[in-house]
């Protein structure tokens, strides 16, 4: 193992056991559960619709189940350590701030992965029932935890901001939101009368527009790149915050 | 060890550190003093690498702080101030985690852990959650956490802040102790500490250094240092002190309290050294007078008194020291 990766799984793997430790993780998965299933049945017609096929019944609910999900699994990683004034102890190791983020991100991305796949029994009815495009359903995932990683980044900053979890809750939210807002069909409708080319524009920033190829089965590397650019440009700003911090 | 150089630190317009220089070498314990808000915090953090410094330098064992803040901070141990916690860990995971942070691995993490766990009386509480533990638990705990690597240079940020009086001793010995092959610094409030534990002192005000010194040389500095006290039996107040005011050598007499005939005065020499000659000469003129006295000793001087002269510029001269009964008696 590298030496520069050492710290990086060192904190990745406190956070993670942190989750583990209490109950609220669990609380968390387990409604997580009961939620993609209610909204995949009851909402997304999985029988009704007669396909073998998760695009639209399952897949479909990640962005808006996630939007409250992962700020709730991510709220605690920075505003905690500055509530409890353990971010000067942290930092004060023989580590770079990179590697405190990096370990935080990894391991709530871990636990979030974890969530998604114990999704497994929705994979295993449709392949009972159909025949499922298995790669679509793959893709899926991996567009789904892509998601999950860009809203993260997106938490891991805002926790970062504050040192009250609801409040970082509640910003993260806000901005997970507007990911979703600018590029949710009927929204986009609704603007691209006005101006097509700034409406384009805009929708290339929304996470619903990259999902999407993903669900169909596509991985198209401009929506890998603009997961990937997301979570790197949140993570940078959740750095550029920590160093404000600490330069008062 | 520790070299700190012109060190400032500005939030805002508000300077909180102006100025700070001191060196501290391997074996020597330096005690950080200074009323609160003085920059005392603020520096510390800027010595461990946390707050990068608005002007000056830091260099730990040769390395810079902020140019190489990873070899530098290997070097270091700290505690910060109120001692911060992971409180969903258990004291041991989260020593372990410190000293998996720290570079240790498989058996040498285990001797470390346990080495720390018992220089602090942490077995019972090993694998309780940090939470459900009292304030001197948690404070010995984040100790631990800044000796698990046995670091050349220790940083504590009132190290005995909410410990019992015994666990304050037990503290001071271990500080004291590690002092002799690190550099320690570390601030506190309580001045019989500096005594106790520390090489050399540096007092801070307004971020500035305003004394630096041993404890006995800041002592020297203190109003009442060689000055002589004396309890005199049966005898008239006024006469006392005119005699007393007499002596040569003494600059001034004063009655500090007059009791069912007993009265206790202090002479304060012309120059402060404490040679005993002015106890001598004060000895002799009571003797002359055939007065009883029941006790005569010569002031040290108080830390206390020192230290509030500094840091207050608006207390008159004395004033700290003639409210106090009774002087320490060494």
């Amino acid at each position: 193992m590298n030496i520069s990766t050492r710290p990086i799984c060192t904190i990745a793997k406190r956070e993670l056991s942190g989750y583990f430790a209490s109950p609220v993780a669990y609380v968390v998965i387990v409604i997580f559960l009961l939620l993609i299933g209610f909204f995949t049945f009851m909402l997304g017609g999985f029988f009704r619709a007669g396909e073998a096929s998760l695009t639209f019944s399952f897949f479909r609910w990640h962005p808006w189940l996630y939007l409250f999900l992962v700020p709730a699994v991510g709220m605690r990683l920075w505003a905690e350590e500055r509530r409890q004034g353990t971010m000067e102890l942290l930092l004060t190791m023989p580590i770079t701030p990179w590697q405190a983020i990096v370990g935080k991100f990894l391991a709530s991305w871990i636990f979030l992965i974890i969530a998604l796949a114990l999704t497994f029994p929705i994979v295993i009815t449709v392949s009972y029932l159909g025949d499922p495009d298995l790669g679509a359903i793959f893709t899926g995932y991996l567009g789904s935890a892509l998601l999950a990683g860009a809203y993260l980044a997106v938490t891991c900053f805002t926790s970062a901001l504050t040192r009250n979890q609801v409040i970082s809750f509640i910003l993260s939210v806000v901005i997970c939101f507007l990911l979703i807002l600018c590029g949710w069909e009927p929204v986009t409708d609704m603007f691209v009368n006005v101006s097509p080319l700034l409406t384009k524009l805009v929708a290339s920033f929304s996470v619903m527009t990259h999902f999407t190829a993903f669900q169909k089965g596509v991985i198209d590397s401009r929506d890998l790149l603009f997961f990937l650019s997301v979570i790197g440009f949140f993570l940078f700003s959740n750095g550029v915050i920590i160093r404000n911090l600490r330069a008062g | 060890m520790i070299k700190v150089q012109n060190l400032v630190k500005t939030f805002g317009t508000k300077k909180a550190v102006n100025g700070i220089s001191f060196t501290v070498e391997r074996g020597e314990v330096l005690g950080f003093l200074g009323p609160n808000g003085a920059g005392k915090s603020t520096t510390m953090r800027m010595v461990t690498g946390f707050i990068p410094p608005t002007a000056g330098t830091v260099s730990v064992g040769g390395h810079d702080i902020v140019d190489h803040p990873i070899p530098a901070k290997q070097l270091i141990g700290y505690l910060p101030e109120n001692a911060p916690a992971y409180t969903d860990m258990t004291v041991f995971g989260f020593l372990s985690f410190a000293a998996e942070l720290r570079g240790l691995r498989g058996d040498a993490l285990k001797k470390a852990v346990h080495r720390v766990v018992e220089m602090c009386f942490l077995e019972g509480v090993l694998h309780q959650s940090v939470d459900t533990l009292s304030k001197g638990f948690r404070h010995r705990t984040c100790f631990a956490q800044s000796i698990v690597h046995d670091p050349e240079v220790l940083i504590l940020d009132e190290p005995t802040d909410g410990l019992d009086p015994n666990q304050k001793h037990e503290v001071r010995q271990l500080i004291r102790r590690m002092g002799e092959k690190k550099a320690i610094i570390f601030s506190t409030h309580i001045l019989e500490e500096v005594d106790a534990v520390c090489s050399r002192a540096i007092i801070i005000d307004r971020g500035q250094i305003v004394a630096n010194g041993t404890p006995a040389e800041l002592r020297q500095k203190a109003e009442g240092a060689g000055a002589v006290s004396l309890r005199v039996l049966n005898a008239p107040a006024d006469a006392v002190k005119q005699r007393l005011a007499g002596i040569n050598g003494a600059s001034r007499a004063a009655i500090v309290k007059e009791e069912a005939g007993v009265v206790t005065a202090r002479v304060y020499p012309k120059d402060k050294s404490r040679n005993g000659a002015l106890a001598r000469a004060v000895a002799e003129a009571v003797n002359q007078a055939s007065w009883k006295f029941e006790e005569l000793h010569t002031e040290e001087g108080r830390l206390d008194e020192v230290f509030r002269r500094i840091t207050l510029p608006d207390t008159k001269p004395g004033q700290g020291f003639d409210q106090s009964t009774t002087g320490d008696h060494q």
